[in-house]
């Protein structure tokens, strides 16, 4: 690793700890809607949307009914974005005439964006309209970040309150956090990226006239848009010579802003933010990476400001640095490293100060490898998925690095709202193994930690395991499952392995080369994200109401500190061994195998 | 659930309105208001005509350009409106064929001692890279002042003139937009129209 690499790193870091005081801090006065200046400018607004929905924002909700809540807003969400897909072909702002989409991928996709994945088995700029990019997907950005939101404060407020029934309104921490932490910050992040180049625009797709001509072949169609056969019966193929290149355009920046600050990574476009209308800049790059982490870091110091001792937020916080600092070094080194197959072929893969060197397949040359691998990492140890490098043509370790990350339940800051909630579920673990070793029944934050929350927390670990674990199996042993691998060997298992890890664990990034829009991978991942979405929602909110429902005990002299080195060592601990106990033998199959197959020289 | 289903609808179709709409639209309209040419995607206009966009990476194949990195979009080289990677694995044969093949077409005329610079014969994430390597573009010299008959110096002094350095010194990598220094050497040199 070279310096610049480092640098580029430790800039980041610092950047992201440095915001994230100022954003818990934001992110706590916003959920109490006691804003100073915004609070004036919103809050009619913010009072409007009660009044036409009749909604008693004073009005507080048990779990259960907080639950019902969430999902009955979902579930619309999800008739939502398929009805508009299935329509847009009849709807305006549809300048490029892209007709109705097929139910399967019209029902995974509304899936996906309302799960927060932004699986995408679509590509952006030749099937979806406008409209339905603005109306449809870029809103489920905003909602299912919302809807994190939502959850992680309501497990938040389970710690700390004591002895109530309720944990929140889940209509005003939906409003809230939309109209006060997601549309102000976007519009900010918006305009940054625009002044870097990425397009907003709602024109036609710009035809312009190249320097060089293009010659090219490609399958004969006929009148009515079937191949034309030759005399021989085989697909004819026509030779067309162009001297034009069609620039796909849209409103891009404003869908990008909420794609990484709700960690949702649904591309515009089908190259996602390596597209250089996305992500045209170095500078770009760093905000969009900047962006995913901001929201789950400010969380961490917004809980620990709500449950009365901030040092408990820190602790997280670094348990979660820590993390991501040793996954960045393995991916920084493993793509810096290259493809030694490459060198055997005549290419230069060393670093220089004309060259980044390393494994640049499905790489852009102004990320080149650090600043690929750093986003690679992000958007993993996120939820978020966007990509700005084709993960599928990462070196092998280069590509474990993500999918273990995914794997892990994507704690390393995580989703907005969904990394923090599923961490606190992994702290609730690591206190309980602590208390088992030394004898005392667990607490956390002043809370007792018994049977109901634990079998709560097993149904939220097992969750996820048994979807992408099951659903590879179940894929590796279709033919439709096989049919959609692209690369050879243990990488085509990888492929598979990959597509059920982001899928369940709602990330969305993918190793693209699966061809996963048919209907049976549309269905499969549909339900892995569903139920790997809700399925874990719903045990956390009713541990945040059996939480809250919880007298509060004192601290006494068995209690262990959980804001201490002691407590992130086992915090981290849990995390590793959970996440290796449960994915190595599948990694081995994959990554493993194809690592040491690649050092041999196959 | 029932009592739930009246701020449900509402509240869906309020917040739509209000990011599925009002956002993008207000968004759209700083764009056009502070920066019309990117929002517009950052076009070039020559003789009059749009000639591309400086993001865009564009197809090049005859020997007196610099040529831009593969693309691996479909059906044809850098495809703007089917933008794609190759999602070759590392292993993949068909990687190593492509590479191979790649190779031997940059080491013909006239044939270069050195390795190829990796960006230039792997394919980039998009399939619309506007950038190669500084590496990249020093390496395609000799072929170029070959076919357009300039002096090696001369050529190295239009790269190194058109270098973009890391962004404030610290982020991405330095790199050289290819369409821009095409037609810097069109300009330079206004009797060559590319095809020898």
């Amino acid at each position: 690793m070279n310096a610049n690499a480092l640098l580029q790193v430790a800039i980041y870091l610092a950047a992201l700890m440095l915001l994230t005081k100022p954003m818990g801090l934001y992110l706590h006065r916003a959920m109490e809607g006691r804003l100073p200046v915004l609070g004036k400018l919103l809050g009619p607004l913010e009072r409007l949307l009660y009044r036409i929905s009749g909604v008693n924002p004073q009005q507080e909700m048990g779990w259960k009914s907080y639950t019902v809540a969430l999902l009955l807003f979902n579930g619309i969400g999800v008739l939502a974005v398929f009805f508009l897909q299935r329509l847009q072909g009849s709807l305006p702002l549809n300048p490029a005439g892209m007709g109705e989409i097929s139910l399967d991928s019209a029902f995974n996709t509304a899936v996906s964006f309302v799960t927060n994945t932004n699986w995408q088995g679509y590509a952006g700029e030749s099937t979806m309209s406008y409209l339905t990019q603005m109306l449809a997907l870029a809103v489920q950005n905003f909602l299912s970040a919302a809807t994190g939101i939502a959850v992680v404060i309501a497990l938040i407020r389970g710690f700390a309150r004591h002895s109530v029934a309720t944990i929140g309104n889940f209509w005003v921490d939906m409003t809230r956090s939309t109209l006060y932490v997601l549309l102000p910050l976007s519009v900010l992040l918006a305009v940054l990226l625009m002044g870097q180049g990425v397009i907003q625009n709602f024109s036609p797709y710009q035809q312009v006239n190249t320097l060089e001509s293009i010659t090219y072949s490609q399958p004969a169609l006929d009148a009515q848009g079937q191949p034309k056969l030759d005399s021989d019966g085989n697909p004819a193929q026509e030779t067309i010579t162009s001297h034009t290149q069609t620039l796909a355009m849209g409103p891009v920046a404003s869908q990008e802003a909420i794609k990484m600050l709700g960690t949702n990574g649904g591309g515009f476009f089908n190259a996602n933010s390596a597209h250089p209308f996305e992500n045209p800049t170095p500078f770009s790059n760093f905000l969009q990476m900047l962006a995913i982490f901001l929201i789950p870091a400010g969380l961490c110091y917004a809980f620990g400001l709500m449950v009365g001792d901030r040092r408990q937020g820190w602790a997280i916080w670094t348990a979660m640095a820590l993390l991501f600092v040793a996954m960045t070094t393995v991916s920084l080194w493993a793509e810096q490293d290259g493809n030694p197959i490459l060198t055997t072929l005549g290419v230069d893969q060393s670093s220089s100060p004309l060259q980044s060197g390393g494994n640049m397949e499905g790489k852009e040359t102004r990320f080149g490898i650090t600043a690929s691998a750093l986003f690679a990492t992000i958007t993993t140890a996120a939820s978020c998925g966007a990509v700005n490098a084709m993960h599928d043509s990462l070196t092998p370790l280069g590509g474990l690095v993500p999918l273990w990350l995914m794997q892990l339940g994507e704690v390393v800051f995580g989703g907005v709202g969904s990394g923090l909630y599923t961490m606190l579920i992994y702290a609730v673990i690591a206190v309980f193994v602590a208390g088992l070793m030394i004898g005392r029944t667990p607490e956390y934050l002043g809370k007792k930690i018994e049977i109901f929350e634990m079998k709560m927390s097993a149904v939220i670990l097992l969750v996820t395991p048994i979807l992408v674990l099951l659903g590879t199996a179940i894929a590796v042993m279709l033919p439709a499952g096989l049919a959609g691998i692209a690369n050879p060997g243990a990488h085509g298992f990888s492929e598979i392995l990959y597509a059920l890890s982001s899928a369940a664990n709602n990330n969305g990034s993918a190793f693209a080369g699966l061809s996963a829009n048919t209907p049976f991978y549309n269905l499969l991942l549909a339900v892995a994200m569903a139920v790997g979405r809700f399925g874990i929602i719903i045990p956390i909110l009713a541990i945040a109401g059996a939480l809250a429902a919880k007298k509060r005990i004192t601290p006494g002299l068995g209690t262990l500190p959980t804001h201490g080195p002691l407590f992130i060592a086992l915090l981290i601990g849990t995390v590793v061994l959970v996440g290796a106990l449960t994915y190595v033998p599948a990694l081995a199959l994959g990554p493993v195998i194809e690592h040491l197959q690649m050092v041999a020289g196959h | 659930m029932k009592q739930h289903l009246r701020p449900a609808i509402f509240l869906f179709v309020g917040l739509s309105m209000l990011t599925g709409l009002v956002y993008p639209l207000l968004v759209s309209a700083i764009g056009q208001t502070a920066f019309p040419q990117q929002a517009g995607g950052s076009l070039i206009t020559s003789d009059g005509g749009i000639v591309g966009s400086r993001l865009i990476g564009q197809h090049f194949s005859s020997p007196g350009y610099f040529w831009s990195r593969p693309s691996a979009t479909a059906p044809y080289p850098n495809n703007a409106a089917a933008s794609s990677g190759s999602n070759l694995g590392p292993l993949n044969p068909a990687l190593s064929d492509a590479v191979q093949q790649r190779v031997a077409a940059l080491q013909t005329s006239p044939a270069s001692p050195s390795a190829v610079p990796v960006d230039l014969v792997t394919s980039s994430a998009s399939g619309l890279d506007p950038d190669i390597s500084p590496a990249a573009a020093y390496f395609q010299v000799a072929r170029i002042a070959q076919a357009r008959h300039l002096t090696a110096d001369q050529l190295n002094a239009l790269v190194t003139a058109h270098i973009e350095g890391r962004q404030f010194g610290v982020l991405g990598e330095p790199r050289v937009n290819v369409l821009a220094l095409n037609l810097a050497l069109d300009a330079q040199q206004p009797q060559h129209h590319g095809s020898e």
